[in-house]
This record gives structure tokens, sequence and C-alpha cells, in this order.
């Protein structure tokens, strides 16, 4: 049960966002912003950072949306899956280039708080190639999915197992992005089955 | 030193605003909405609750900025404000906001901290599903500022009395303002 009275059948961070439409809007600008559109780092790769943090902070359902949205963008098979789930368990051990496993170090300091990232950790990903703005971005991200991640699962909200869920959001995200979607509208992979899915 | 090349001068957050503006919109626009648009919540009592979090989250620039913003919506009261920041417990203010300020500290934890249990002492004092989902909005969207502007090592005024007119600004002016222009001018005298 969600702590405050939120739309049924809408998964994670949708209940929280339908609720209050109003707040809703930069959310997915930034989110929007961060994550789509052209960059120097490919759209999986900021998805990847996004994943990686909300594993950190242990959030079922932003990890799972995220990692799912990553998957697609590199194509969508189940060794994508695969290869996400290996760089939440140990990325330095994953094929990622060395800058972005210089990215995620720093990402995961700001996980655990800004003033844990260090000139070196800053270095490292300079001598890899980072440039200023993936740096910024990076501890943007990192530091956005920090509130997402808290805002998913402070009010306690309805985060289903069902890997279906998340391969349709991932589907869905990875072609849509972030803005002008409705949220409200309940997902394919829930309709059928609500209720098995339940808890 | 600020771990990458900032526009010099400008205080805490306000550097990554000016280098990054197209993020810094949707930031500013959050943190309009959470902090200063309608609300059951006073924007002093909003205010109180970043505070709050960003003390937790011992960023000091944060901190030290939304405390003068709070004092200035309470004609200046940094006594209370302190005391919110330190021990809320004991804070002369109603019990609704100690309530909200204890789901604000679990949030800054981890959103999984907050339990039952605080969700129904804060109805217990009237806190609404509204006043409830902001609080828990408002803590989250600061453990994201926080580590923004420490996570960049962006300079922090030492001066108090700067923070005093931040303050004064952030809550009569608010936050969807020409930032980098005020800092260059800042920066100029």
């Amino acid at each position: 049960m969600p702590h405050i009275a939120l739309t049924e059948g809408l998964p994670g961070i949708r209940g929280p966002m339908v609720f209050s439409p109003e707040t809703t809007k930069p959310l997915c600008e930034l989110v929007e912003l961060l994550l789509t559109g052209p960059h120097t780092l490919t759209p999986a790769e900021r998805e990847i950072i996004a994943t990686y943090v909300s594993s950190e902070n242990d959030c079922y359902y932003c990890q799972h949306c995220h990692g799912s949205t990553a998957a697609q963008h590199l194509g969508g098979k189940n060794a994508d899956y695969q290869f996400i789930s290996e760089i939440k368990k140990n990325f330095d051990a994953t094929s990622l280039s060395a800058k972005m496993k210089a990215l995620l170090n720093i990402a995961g300091k700001v996980q655990k708080g800004g003033k844990h990232v260090t000139e070196a950790d800053v270095s490292r990903a300079r001598a890899e190639g980072a440039t200023d703005k993936e740096i910024h971005d990076t501890v943007l991200i990192a530091a956005a999915f920090c509130m997402f991640n808290r805002y998913v699962d402070g009010l306690g909200t309805w985060q289903p197992k069902d890997p279906e869920i998340y391969r349709e959001i991932g589907r869905q995200t990875s072609k849509l992005g972030y803005v002008g979607r409705d949220y409200k509208k309940p997902l394919e992979a829930i309709a059928g089955k609500q209720g098995e899915t339940e808890g | 030193m600020a771990h990458i090349q900032l526009p010099e001068g400008l205080p805490g957050i306000v550097g990554p605003l000016a280098f990054s503006p197209y993020t810094a919109k949707p930031l500013l626009e959050l943190a309009e909405t959470l902090l200063r648009g309608p609300n059951t919540l006073t924007s002093a009592e909003r205010e109180m609750i970043a505070a709050h979090v960003s003390y937790r989250n011992d960023c000091d620039f944060c901190q030290l900025s939304h405390s003068a913003a709070a004092a200035a919506h309470l004609l200046g009261n940094y006594d209370l404000v302190e005391q919110i920041k330190i021990s809320p417990e004991t804070a002369a203010v109603s019990d609704k906001l100690k309530t909200l300020l204890a789901i604000a500290s679990k949030v800054q934890l981890g959103g999984k901290q907050v339990t039952t249990e605080d969700v129904a002492r804060a109805r217990q004092f009237d806190a609404t599903d509204k006043e409830i989902h902001d609080t828990v909005l408002i803590a989250a969207a600061f453990c994201m500022y926080n580590r923004y502007v420490d996570g960049l090592a962006t300079w922090a005024p030492s001066d108090r009395e700067a923070y005093r007119a931040m303050g004064e600004q952030l809550a009569h002016e608010g936050y969807v303002r020409d930032r980098f222009q005020e800092g260059q001018k800042a920066a100029q005298a």
C-alpha cells in the first residue's frame, strides 16, 4: 500500500506523477534533457548511469525501468539485459569503456554524498577523455536519481516484479522519451494480469 | 576549486546553473513550485524542510541559503531555523511540521526508511496526502540539489551576510530569475 492515495495500477513513479502534475512537468523535462537527445554520451550510457545509481539506492522500480530502457537502446536482446545486470553487480568487470567506468565511479560517489567525489575521481575521468560537460551531466544524473529513487520509495509506491512490465516500459521509453506521454494510461503488460502482479 | 570549469564568482548552485542553462530551467521551476507554489504549508515551513535536509546532507551552501530564505519568510527569526535544523522535536513549531520533518529526515537517509507509522503520525496531526507528498518530494529534491552542489565542489561563500541577502531574494523574488546576470553583478561589485 502506498503511503498516500495514488491511482491504482500505475507502477512506481507514475502514481505520484499523476497525483502531482505541477511538479511532474519540471521532473519530466529534467529527465528528458538528461537522458535523451543529442549528447557525446549515448542514451544507453546515460540510462546506464541512472540504472547504476538506482541500483545502489536499492530502488527496484527505477533500476528496472532504466535498466530496460538502456537494454532496449542497445538492441533489446537478452544479452543486452544480461549486460545491464552485470554492470549493476560489478561494472569494472564488464566491457564498458574506460571512460564510462570512470564516470560510473563518480556517479557511485555522488550516490553516497556529493562530498565523496574527489579530485582523483575527476582526474581519472579526464584522463579517459571525459569532458567538463560529461562530468557535469554524470553528477547531475546521479544526483537526480537520488531524488527520483527517494520519491518512488519514500511514498511506498507499487512496484510490480513481472519482468514483462519493465520490458514494455523500456521499449516505450527508448522510443518515446519522457515528455508528452500519457502516464495515466495503464500498461498493457499490467492490464491483463492485475492482481497476479499485485504486491 | 570546482571539479569543472564554472563561471567565476558564482556561489554554490549558481555556477552549475550558469554552466548548464538548459537543465537549470526545470531545476529552478521545480524549486519554485515546491517552495513557493500555492500550498497549505507556508513557504517558511517548506524552506525549513529544505534547510533541515540540506543540513543533514552537510551541504553548506544549500543549508545556509535555505535557512536564510526560511528566516526571511519568518521576519528574520534565525533562532527558530537553527533549532529546526538541529533538533526539530524541541523547536517551537506545530506538531504537524515536526512529524513532516521526521518524514523528511527518513527520506534523506533513503526512501525505504519512511514507515507506515511515520505517515500515520503525520496524519494524526492532520497532514494531508498532498502535504505528505510534497514533504517527500522536497526532501528528495534536496538530496539532488545538495549532491549537485557538493559533487561538483562548488564555491560556498563563508560570509554569512551573503546568505542573508540571498535568503531575502529567494523568499521574495523566488527561484526563476536571471541569476547569472545577478551573479556577474555581484562578482563585479
